[in-house]
C-alpha cells in the first residue's frame, strides 16, 4: 500500500515531515532514505491522532479541559490524566484509521507472519533539538499480533495525557490544540546487544571521536540506566580505540514469552565480556559518521546489533549538550599567520 | 603549552644532598669545573636529560653536551632571541648529566626580546626555503672539510717532497692542528644543528596546541601523522638496504645472504660468485657512501658505531628483506599511499572544526608546519649520524697514534681524557717527537685511563634522581618542552612515582596504535639485535634510525625514551606496528623472554607473567 495522509512509509518520509510523522518517524525515514539500516516500519501520522480525538471529543471535550489545568494542581492533573488516558486506551479508532493501521501492519508483515513489532511513541515536540521533551512518551517493545500493535499505538497516544507530560505542557505554556503525537510502527530487531553512541565525546565535546556504550540484550536496558554498559571510545577519523571500559553488566532486556521484555540475569560468562568486537566498534564508527555526515550536525544514535551480527540503528537525534554552548573560536586566522607562532614563543600571558 | 599549577610541598633532592659515588672522585674531578654542581645550584630546577645522555657519559663525550648547549643556548639567546627563554645551563654529577633552563620572568625584557624575536625567527619563517637550502650546502662543506682533514702521521724522518717543497712546518704541527680543527668542526656543526630546530618544533607545536584544543581528545601520534613528511634523508638508510635486497635478487646473488653468517663470510662468498658477486659489492658501495654514515645510537656516545664501522646491523636485515622481495611484497616504502593519507587525515580533520574562522587558522597552522618541519627530520642524518661519525672516528685516530706511542693500551682509551686533556697529551706527544725524548704521557694515563673505566662502569649501577632541586609551578619554557616533552604533569608523575604500589603496567607515550601480546627481547645495545626473532617485541632504551630494519620482523615495539615525533613512532606507524615509546623504565622493568601486551593506542605495556 502507498503512503497516504494516515500511514507514513519510512521510504516516503523525512524529516521536513516533521508536523506530520514526529521526530522520531522523520528521523528514522530521513536515516532509511540516506541508506543507512533501519528496522522497516511505517508511521501511523498525527491525522489518524486528530481523527480519533475529535472522534472522542464528540462525546466529551479534551483539550479544552487539559488547558484549563493549573500546573500546581497535581491532584487535578492527576484526575484528568487517569481519565482521558482511560478514554484513549479504550476507545475504538474511527474505521478509516483502524483499516488503513491493519492493512499496513500486515504488509509490514507479510502473509500469515507475525513478528515482534516495536511500537513507539514520535511527538511532534519530541527530539526536536531544543526540547528535552524525550523520553515523556512510551515505547513499546516486542508486541505481537495486529491487536497488541493496534492497542500500543492508542497507548502511545493515551501516554500524552500521562501527568508527567501534561504538566510539563502547562508549565511551558504550550497549547493544546499544537499537540499531535504519530506512532513509529516497526520490526523489532532480536538484539543479541545494543546501546547508545554518540558522535562526539560527551566529557569534552570533542567532535573527533565516537563515544559507544553497550550492553547484551535490548538496548532499553542501556537507555533506562539499568545496566552499567560497556564504554568505547573510537577516533571517528582514526578508528583508533582508546577506551575500553568493560563494566559487570548484570542483567539483560529479553523478549518474554507471549510478548513485551523482561529482565533477564546474564550468565556469568559474559558479565564481565565486551560486549562488542573491535570489528563491530569500527563498524558503528562508521555509521555513526554516514549519519552525522547526513544530518551535517553531531549526533545522539541508539543502535542493536542481531543475532547474524548486522547492526541496526533505533534512532539518531541531534546531540544537543555541546551544540548548545557557545565557545569562542580556538583560534583565528591571522594577518599575518606567523603570529600563531607566539602562542608556543610568547609565554603564558 | 600552559601546565596545572598545583602547590606541592614535597620536591626532588637538592644538588648537595648528591653524593659522588664513593671511589669515583677523581673521575668526577676530571669533568670541567664549570659544569660542576655548586651550593647555589640547590635553588634551581634541574632534571636529568635521560633522553640524549642515557647512560653515564665518559669525560670526552662530555663535549657532546659541551657543543649542544653551547649552540642551543646561543641560537635562543642571541641569534633568534626567544622571547621567554635563555639557554640551557647543564651539570655532570656520576657521569649524568643534569639541565635547567633559564627562563625570561621579567615582563619588560621579554617584550624587548618578542620584538627582536619577530624581527629574526619571523624573517626565517618566511624564508625558510631559501635558508634551509644554504643551511645543506654549508653542511656539506663541513663534512666535506672534515672528511678532507689529514691523516696523522708522525714520521721517523720528515718526508723529503716537503723539505725539497719548502713546506718548512714540520709534521708534528699538524697534528695539533687537525686536532683543533676537529674539535671546531664540531662545536660548528652543532651551530648548524640549532639553526632552524626550535622554529621547526614551535610551528608544529603551534599546529598541535591547536589541534589539542579543538580536539581535546586527539591522540599526539595522530597530530604527529598529519604533520610528519616521508622524504627525509633519515630514512634512506633503510631504503637503501630494500635496494640491495632487490639488487641481491636481481643479480642472482641472494643465496649468499643467510641469519647467523657475517658480513665477511657474505663479503667472501660474494667475491667468490665473479662478476654478480662484484656487482652486488658495487652496489653496496653506492649504497655505504653515504647512506651507512648512519649510528646505532642517537651519536652523542663515542660508542654508538656506524653501519659503516660494523656491517653487521645492515646484513643482519638483509636476509629478511630477500625474503620479504621474493614473496612478491613491494620493497620501496609507499610514500605516495602515506602522503595521500595524511593529505585525507588533515582534511577529515578540517571538516570537523565547527566554524570557517577556524577552518582558516588550522590551514594557516598546518601550513607552515609542513614546510618548516622537513628540517627536524632531515637535520639528523647530517649532523647526529654522518658528521659525528666523522668526529668520533676522526678522534679514534688520535686515540690509536697515542695508544701507539704508549699513552694507554687502546685506542678507544682516548674516550676517557677530556678534549682539554687530550690536547695536552697531543702536544706532550709533539713535544716528545721533536726533541727526541720520550713522551710523559705513559707514565700518568694508563691508571687514569683505567681509574675512569671503572668510574663509569660503577656509575651505570647506580640509578639517578629523575630531577633535582624546587619543583617550579609551571614549566613554560617552550625548548624544554618542545625539545625534552617536560611538563608539571610530567614531574608530578616522577614525584609520585615511588609511591604506587608494584604494578603490571607501565605507561609511556602511545606512538603507534595496535594491541599485541608476545615474547619481550630487552636490547640493551646494537650488538643484541640479532636475538631479536620473527614475532619478538622489541624492548630498549631507545631506537634511531639505524633500528629500521629490524621494525620488519618484530611485532611491536617498546622503548625508555622517545615521544610521538621519535623515530621509533614513526618508523613503527608506518609498518603499522603497536609502538609505546618514552616509558623510562621499560628496560628495567621488563624481564628478557617474559610475556608482555602492547597498547600502542593507549600508550601501556602490561606485564604478563
Amino acid at each position: 500500500m502507498p503512503s497516504s495522509e494516515i500511514i507514513g512509509w519510512f521510504a516516503d518520509i523525512g524529516l521536513s515531515d516533521r508536523p506530520t510523522v514526529g521526530g522520531k518517524g522523520g528521523s528514522l525515514g530521513e536515516l532509511a532514505r540516506a541508506a543507512i539500516p533501519v528496522p522497516p516500519g511505517f508511521v501511523v501520522r498525527t491525522a489518524a491522532f486528530e481523527r480519533f480525538l475529535s472522534a472522542l471529543e464528540k462525546d466529551e471535550p479534551i483539550r479544552t479541559r487539559v488547558e484549563a489545568l493549573d500546573e500546581n494542581e497535581l491532584d487535578k492533573i492527576l484526575a484528568l490524566s487517569q481519565q482521558l488516558r482511560a478514554r484513549l486506551e479504550n476507545s475504538m479508532l474511527p474505521d478509516d484509521v483502524n483499516s488503513e493501521i491493519l492493512a499496513a501492519h500486515a504488509e509490514l508483515c507479510g502473509e500469515g507472519n507475525n513478528p515482534p513489532l516495536a511500537v513507539r511513541s514520535s511527538a511532534t515536540m519530541e527530539d526536536a533539538a531544543d526540547a528535552s521533551f524525550a523520553g515523556l512518551q512510551d515505547t513499546y517493545l516486542w508486541t505481537i499480533g495486529t491487536r497488541a500493535t493496534v492497542r500500543c499505538v492508542r497507548s502511545c497516544w493515551a501516554s500524552l495525557y500521562s501527568a508527567a507530560s501534561i504538566t510539563y505542557r502547562r508549565k511551558h505554556g504550550l497549547p493544546e490544540s499544537g499537540v499531535a503525537m504519530a506512532v513509529v510502527v516497526q520490526a523489532m530487531v532480536n538484539a543479541r546487544k545494543a546501546g547508545v553512541m554518540f558522535t562526539r565525546s560527551p566529557m569534552t565535546g570533542d567532535r573527533s571521536v565516537v563515544t559507544i556504550e553497550g550492553s547484551w540484550g535490548l538496548g532499553s536496558s542501556v537507555v533506562g540506566g539499568e545496566v552499567t554498559p560497556d564504554r568505547f571510545v573510537i577516533g571517528k577519523i582514526t578508528g583508533e580505540i582508546s577506551v575500553r571500559e568493560i563494566s559487570d553488566k548484570h542483567v539483560q532486556h529479553e523478549p518474554a514469552p507471549g510478548g513485551g521484555i523482561q529482565d533477564v540475569e546474564t550468565p556469568e560468562e559474559f558479565r564481565k565480556v565486551p560486549c562488542l568486537s573491535d570489528a563491530e566498534i569500527v563498524a558503528l564508527r562508521d555509521i555513526a559518521r554516514r549519519v552525522e555526515r547526513h544530518y551535517g550536525r553531531p549526533q545522539d544514535i541508539e543502535w542493536a546489533i542481531d543475532y547474524a551480527g548486522e547492526i541496526h540503528l533505533l534512532q539518531s537525534r541531534p546531540e544537543t549538550v555541546w551544540s548548545a554552548k557557545d565557545r569562542a573560536p580556538v583560534a583565528r586566522p591571522a594577518e599575518n599567520p606567523l603570529q600563531h607562532v607566539m602562542k608556543i614563543f610568547g609565554g603564558r600571558r | 603549552m600552559s601546565t596545572t599549577v598545583t602547590t606541592k610541598t614535597k620536591g626532588f633532592p637538592l644538588p648537595s644532598s648528591l653524593k659522588v659515588i664513593a671511589g669515583t672522585e677523581q673521575a668526577q674531578a676530571a669533568y670541567p669545573y664549570y659544569i660542576q654542581f655548586t651550593k647555589e645550584d640547590d635553588d634551581r630546577f634541574w632534571f636529568y636529560n635521560s633522553m640524549h645522555f642515557p647512560e653515564p657519559m665518559s669525560v670526552f663525550d662530555m663535549i657532546t653536551a659541551e657543543a649542544a648547549y653551547c649552540a642551543l643556548g646561543s641560537a635562543n639567546t642571541r641569534v633568534h632571541c626567544l622571547p621567554t627563554t635563555l639557554g640551557i645551563d647543564y651539570r655532570v654529577l656520576n657521569g649524568r648529566v643534569y639541565i635547567g633552563g633559564n627562563a625570561v620572568a621579567d615582563p619588560d625584557e621579554v617584550a624587548k626580546r618578542t620584538q627582536e624575536f619577530q624581527k629574526r625567527a619571523f624573517y626565517y619563517y618566511a624564508n625558510w626555503e631559501r635558508l634551509f637550502a644554504q643551511w645543506k650546502n654549508k653542511m656539506m662543506a663541513l663534512i666535506r672539510e672534515a672528511e678532507a682533514l689529514p691523516k696523522l702521521d708522525l714520521p721517523e724522518f720528515e718526508p723529503l717532497e716537503h723539505v725539497h717543497a719548502g713546506r718548512g712546518i714540520a709534521s708534528n704541527h699538524y697534528i695539533l692542528d687537525t686536532y683543533q680543527r676537529t674539535l671546531e668542526g664540531y662545536f660548528r656543526m652543532w651551530h648548524h644543528h640549532f639553526e632552524f630546530l626550535l622554529l621547526g618544533y614551535g610551528a608544529y607545536l603551534t599546529f598541535f596546541d591547536f589541534c589539542k584544543k579543538a580536539f581535546p581528545e586527539i591522540s599526539d601520534q595522530t597530530v604527529a601523522r598529519m604533520v610528519a613528511g616521508l622524504e627525509a634523508e633519515i630514512f634512506r638508510p633503510d631504503d637503501e638496504l630494500r635496494r640491495l635486497a632487490k639488487c641481491a635478487i636481481d643479480l642472482g646473488v641472494e643465496g649468499q645472504f643467510r641469519e647467523g653468517v657475517s658480513p665477511d663470510e657474505v663479503i667472501r662468498s660474494l667475491k667468490q660468485l665473479g662478476e654478480p658477486g662484484a656487482a652486488w659489492l658495487r652496489e653496496l658501495e653506492v649504497s655505504r657512501h653515504p647512506w651507512f654514515n648512519i649510528n646505532v645510537g642517537d651519536g652523542f656516545y663515542h660508542y654508538h658505531r656506524s653501519w659503516n664501522d660494523d656491517l653487521s646491523m645492515p646484513f643482519a636485515a638483509l636476509p629478511g628483506y630477500i625474503a620479504n622481495a621474493k614473496r612478491g611484497e613491494r620493497l620501496e616504502r609507499q610514500t605516495d599511499k602515506l602522503m595521500a593519507e595524511r593529505k585525507q587525515l588533515i582534511a577529515d580533520y578540517r571538516e570537523l572544526l565547527e566554524t570557517a574562522e577556524e577552518r582558516a587558522a588550522y590551514d594557516q597552522m598546518i601550513e607552515l608546519a609542513h614546510r618548516v618541519f622537513p628540517y627536524v627530520e632531515g637535520h639528523k642524518f647530517y649532523c647526529e649520524h654522518w658528521y659525528t661519525n666523522l668526529f668520533f672516528n676522526k678522534i679514534r685516530e688520535f686515540g690509536a697514534l697515542l695508544a701507539r706511542h704508549g699513552f694507554f693500551p687502546d685506542t678507544e682509551d682516548v674516550f676517557q681524557l677530556s678534549h682539554y686533556e687530550l690536547e695536552s697529551a697531543i702536544v706532550d706527544l709533539m713535544t716528545s717527537w721533536s726533541n727526541g725524548s720520550l713522551p710523559r704521557g705513559p707514565e700518568r694515563w694508563p691508571a687514569i685511563v683505567r681509574e675512569r673505566k671503572a668510574a663509569i662502569a660503577e656509575w651505570a649501577k647506580h640509578e639517578t634522581p629523575p630531577a633535582l632541586g624546587p619543583v617550579p609551578d609551571i614549566i613554560d619554557d617552550p625548548a624544554i618542552v618542545m625539545l625534552w616533552g617536560i611538563t608539571r604533569e610530567n614531574l608530578d608523575t616522577w614525584l609520585t612515582a615511588g609511591e604506587q604500589p608494584n604494578s603490571n603496567e607501565i605507561k609511556g607515550v602511545a606512538a603507534s596504535s595496535g594491541v599485541v601480546e608476545g615474547c619481550a627481547r630487552v636490547v640493551k645495545s646494537a650488538e643484541e639485535i640479532d636475538r631479536l626473532s620473527h614475532g619478538d617485541i622489541l624492548v630498549c632504551q631507545v631506537t634511531n634510525p639505524s633500528w629500521a630494519p629490524v621494525f620488519q620482523k618484530i611485532a611491536a615495539a617498546v622503548s625508555d625514551i622517545g615521544g610521538s615525533m621519535s623515530h621509533a613512532a614513526i618508523v613503527a606507524r608506518e609498518y603499522g606496528l603497536p609502538a609505546v615509546v618514552g616509558t623510562g623504565t621499560a628496560t628495567q622493568k621488563i624481564k628478557d623472554g617474559q610475556r608482555i601486551r602492547v597498547d600502542g593506542g593507549r600508550g601501556i605495556v602490561t606485564l604478563l607473567e
